[in-house]
């Protein structure tokens, strides 16, 4: 994403999101996509624990998504992360793909 | 069963398509839902939808139900089908329309494939 990088310090759920989905899915590529911003002046109603670390794109390619349907991967992403959803991520956008699948 | 459950039950029982969402199909309050709305209403199928906006109980109960932690949710007869990205991802790639074909729902796009 053109915006991404310049200069954004990576946020501690950024951080644990990509720390959690690496020891549990060993992925061979992972983005961990901070889209908050893009929802500013957006409410939800939700806490602000994560101050504005609430919309995630998270794109993970990993070979334990093998031979499982799309709502088994994202209900594996979920699983990992039940506890930043749990907080105040609220938008958890998820690209599963099983090395070689199109992405 | 709560009695969240029993009228979540029912609701995703009375249509073939059903769509939680926040806001309505004519006023989405978020970009997410308003994706999914955006599909079924380029496909042309008939569903329900229902804001969870403006019911607290289904909101969270929603949730727990499906096991799944987000609002959008798309339901097709009786079957939970996914958030916003695995709805795009299945109209892309022709599945959706491929899945109201085989479920028997009449939709827009039939027998244009």
């Amino acid at each position: 994403m053109a915006d991404q990088g310049k200069g954004a310090v990576k946020g501690p759920v950024a951080a644990s999101i990509e720390t959690k989905l690496t020891d549990a899915l060993a992925p061979i590529a992972l983005n961990v996509i901070d889209e908050s911003h893009h929802h500013a002046g957006h409410h939800h109603g939700g806490d602000k624990r994560h101050g504005n670390e609430s919309h995630f794109r998270v794109e993970v390619v990993s070979a334990a998504f093998e031979g499982k349907s799309r709502v088994e991967r994202h209900r594996m992403v979920n699983a990992l992360l039940a506890q930043e959803l749990k907080e105040g991520l609220h938008a958890l956008a998820v690209t599963a793909k099983a090395p070689g699948e199109p992405i | 069963m709560s009695d969240a459950n029993s009228r979540i039950k029912s609701e995703i029982e009375s249509s073939d398509v059903v769509l939680f969402m926040k806001g309505t199909p004519q006023a989405p309050q978020c970009g997410f839902s308003m994706q999914v709305v955006q599909i079924l209403n380029h496909i042309g199928v008939p569903y329900k939808a229902i804001n969870v906006l403006a019911d607290g109980e289904i909101r969270e109960g929603i949730k727990a139900y499906s096991n799944w932690p987000t609002i959008p949710q798309l339901y097709i007869k009786n079957e939970f089908i996914g958030g916003c990205d695995i709805t795009r991802e299945m109209f892309q790639s022709g599945e959706l329309v491929a899945l109201f074909d085989k479920e028997g729902v009449p939709h827009a796009q039939a027998g244009k494939a």
